[in-house]
């Protein structure tokens, strides 16, 4: 392959191309070739590499050079300025200020990039680029050199457990599947990432596929099966076509197929692609879903290993999970055990979101605290505002307040906290949320996506979000915490699946550790955050100037006042959908 | 019989405006998506995606070819087909506007958009504008979090949207 001194990102999301991005590349083309330059600089297309706002978009590597706006009559001059003279053109350089919201940023001091490793630096449509950066020479010498118990003894050596929540040791998995007599066996990778919050599969599946797929084919070499599936959801197109292509072109190389790498051992591979269910990424429901039936979960044991696709012995992991396996094996197991706890190995990708200052992706150490997720990697809450709680796991996870920010994160910890892993969103929740609010919402999701197999999450997750959503309108009464607690043991101890064994976790750790905000609700008729409408009330202070623009803003006609005279809004026609506050322009709105 | 029964739920619970799309189109597009994605019943949610991508809706008389073709009762065709959120049964507008709900997006502003965008368009979740042109609904995760709150219009993505800029971007569709 071609090496090239410098590479050319351009951003191909959909608002960049409204900006001329393809007219952008074709001119950058025609000037490199122009300047004789075309073999030293190579030209790729790349989602997303800031928020489009300032398109079209291009970032150079190595240099790290962000540049935003430039017109196709900009290149002959950005081409002679950087790629002749070597010089930044500062004219369409990205301040440093607004490049903080972007999804994967370069790696802070507190993280070790494993799964990551390649996401935004390799072009994940040429595999070559992941060969250039040691790909599949992981699965060259585990087929060369390898028996596959010894894969398996290496990843129980390793450390690695499911990354997809659950945290099961990942070499404990294969031995099971690979005990299974029974034929054909499957390899499949859950990539069905529904977690509200959590991105960081879809990154990797955009970014890195191949570390996916060869992950998954030194799996199948270690459980002895032929045939695999990516079940990935339909919201992520764009991994779905990296996912083909990469699939395609290792095929070409014969990674894939018959014989590969002329070992004997022969595995393929294709995508399914889900069609909106959360419940699907549910291993039993995702194996349903892929024989076409209605994404619905079953009882296990039997477990996916003795019994799972088409009643074949199958190994779920997922994405994340399958593209650790190719460093482990190159790099190998004592080298990735070195990292995280005593029971928690390796390292973790989590998807930062919410009130914080640098939200997007980051790869940690496990064992690292919260405090320096939250306050050194995230930069801290937005605003300068006080952290309320960290809420960590997904639908089925916890939220955490404070005093839990020091603590290790681990499997075990979290636990113990009453939260999961989960697949790894991290959404940072600011003073002024409601807890109460979050507790309801969650349970809203729960209820969407509950897939109403079995009664108690069908039935009981209604009847909680029922008792949440008359405590936030103001009409809790005494007895509900109570009802609510009951309702979590029960629910948590006789659903048949993962969602609704989790499903109360959001409402038990507010209830835990955000009691009083539940007790201001019911007995005081006061929301503290000042969030939830039914106990809140809009009132105009003596700062107003009588501009009347909010009188002329509210959408019900409750503000009345003079024009120079103090406004009034009226509490019994307000819908309290605070528009008024928004277009003050004195800070004269105040909630109560 | 199964099959039979199974018909009269399906015209209960579709929309009656479904007749706008002809047999002969129905016809086409079911063979269109068997050819490509086979006819097991491995690739049924495939099968239907394709319809659903290409007519906006599955409508009845494509359950009817489907189930011919998969040898499969159209109570089980419809029982997969209203199980995935991306499966409409009901005829849909020219646009699909989804609003992500999750938390991601709630916390950093999502509510003001949601309310936004009903008072813009006069809709509910699910709902159909009267002269076709919009459906709004809400959606799980997107997976776009850094950028919200997150809007698409059919498969266009749209983040760090305010309640002011919900106008604009709707303006940039027929």
């Amino acid at each position: 392959m071609k090496y090239y001194r410098t590479h050319i990102l351009i951003c191909v999301d959909p608002e960049c191309l409204g900006k001329g991005a393809h007219d952008i590349e074709d001119a950058l083309q025609d000037e490199l070739v122009a300047q004789g330059l075309i073999d030293e600089v190579q030209v790729l297309e790349t989602p997303r590499i800031g928020d489009c706002s300032h398109g079209p978009e291009m970032m150079v590597y190595p240099d790290g050079v962000h540049y935003v706006g430039m017109s196709v009559d900009d290149i002959p001059f950005l081409v002679e300025e950087h790629f002749l003279k070597g010089r930044v053109a500062k004219k369409f350089l990205l301040t440093k200020v607004e490049v903080k919201d972007e999804e994967l940023g370069a790696p802070t001091s507190k993280e070790v990039r494993v799964v990551l490793r390649n996401c935004g630096k390799i072009d994940p449509e040429n595999i070559e680029d992941y060969i250039a950066e040691d790909g599949y020479e992981a699965l060259a010498k585990v087929l060369a050199s390898y028996t596959p118990e010894k894969v398996i003894d290496e990843m129980l050596a390793s450390g690695l457990r499911g990354r997809g929540g659950a945290g099961f040791p990942a070499g404990r998995k294969w031995q099971f599947c690979r005990a299974s007599k029974a034929t054909p066996k499957f390899v499949i990778c859950n990539a069905d990432e529904g977690d509200p919050g959590a991105f960081m599969n879809r990154r990797v599946l955009e970014g890195d596929p191949h570390a996916v797929v060869e992950g998954m084919i030194i799996a199948a070499y270690a459980i002895g099966s032929s045939r695999g599936y990516i079940y990935c959801r339909a919201e992520y197109p764009l991994a779905v076509r990296t996912l083909n292509i990469a699939i395609q072109q290792a095929r070409a190389l014969g990674l894939l197929g018959e014989d590969i790498l002329g070992s004997g051992f022969s595995f393929d591979l294709e995508v399914r692609i889900g069609a909106g269910a959360f419940v699907c990424g549910e291993e039993t429901a995702l194996m349903a879903s892929i024989e076409g039936k209605r994404g619905e979960p079953r009882p296990r044991p039997p477990f996916p290993a003795v019994s799972g696709l088409w009643a074949k012995p199958s190994n779920v992991n997922n994405v994340e999970t399958y593209a650790n396996v190719p460093q482990i094996m190159l790099r190998g197991a004592q080298w990735y055990a070195s990292m995280g706890t005593e029971k928690s190995k390796g390292t973790k990708t989590f998807a930062l979101a919410g009130d914080v200052n640098h939200t997007g992706l980051i790869e940690v150490p496990l064992g690292i605290n919260m405090r320096e997720v939250v306050y050194d990697i995230a930069q801290g809450i937005k605003d300068g505002k006080k952290l309320k709680a960290v809420q960590i796991g997904g639908p089925m996870g916890g939220c955490l307040p404070e005093e839990y920010l020091d603590r290790p994160i681990d499997y075990e910890s979290l636990a113990a906290a009453g939260t999961i892993m989960g697949s790894g969103g991290l959404v940072v929740m600011d003073e002024d949320t409601c807890m109460v609010d979050i507790a309801r919402f969650f349970m809203e999701f729960i209820q969407d996506e509950s897939c109403g197999k079995c009664t108690p999450c069908r039935v009981g997750t209604r009847r909680m979000l029922e008792i949440l959503q008359r405590i936030c309108k103001g009409d809790g009464k005494d007895g509900d915490i109570e009802t609510l607690e009951m309702l979590c043991r029960q629910i948590k101890s006789t659903s048949l699946c993962g969602l609704g064994q989790g499903a109360p976790n959001p409402v038990e750790s507010t209830l835990k550790h955000f009691r009083k905000e539940y007790e201001a609700h019911i007995y005081e008729k006061r929301c503290p955050a000042k969030v939830c409408k039914g106990l809140i009330r809009f009132d105009i202070i003596d700062a107003c100037t009588g501009c009347t623009v909010c009188a002329r803003n509210c959408p019900v006609g409750a503000i009345t006042g003079e024009r120079r005279k103090l406004h009034v809004i009226d509490a019994n026609t307000c819908i309290r959908c605070g528009i008024c506050m928004q277009v003050c322009n004195f800070n004269a709105i105040v909630i109560n | 019989m199964t099959a039979m029964s199974a018909v009269g739920i399906v015209e209960v619970q579709t929309d009656q405006r479904s007749a706008t799309v002809s047999e002969s189109r129905v016809r086409e597009v079911v063979e269109a998506a068997v050819a490509k994605c086979g006819a097991t019943r491995e690739d049924l949610v495939p099968i239907l995606t394709e319809i659903n991508h290409a007519l906006g809706y599955i409508p009845p008389e494509a359950f009817k070819e489907v189930s011919h073709v998969l040898h499969t009762p159209i109570g089980q065709l419809f029982s997969v087909a209203s199980f995935y959120q991306m499966l409409s049964t009901k005829p849909r507008g020219r646009h699909l506007i989804q609003f992500c709900e999750s938390a991601p997006c709630h916390v950093v502003g999502g509510r003001e958009v949601w309310t936004a965008l009903q008072d813009t368009l006069k809709l509910e979740s699910g709902e159909t504008s009267a002269d076709g042109k919009w459906t709004l609904r809400t959606t799980s995760c997107l997976g776009v979090c850094a950028v919200g709150p997150v809007i698409t219009v059919d498969e266009d993505i749209y983040g760090n949207i305010t309640p002011q800029q919900v106008n604009g971007i709707l303006e940039r569709y027929e």
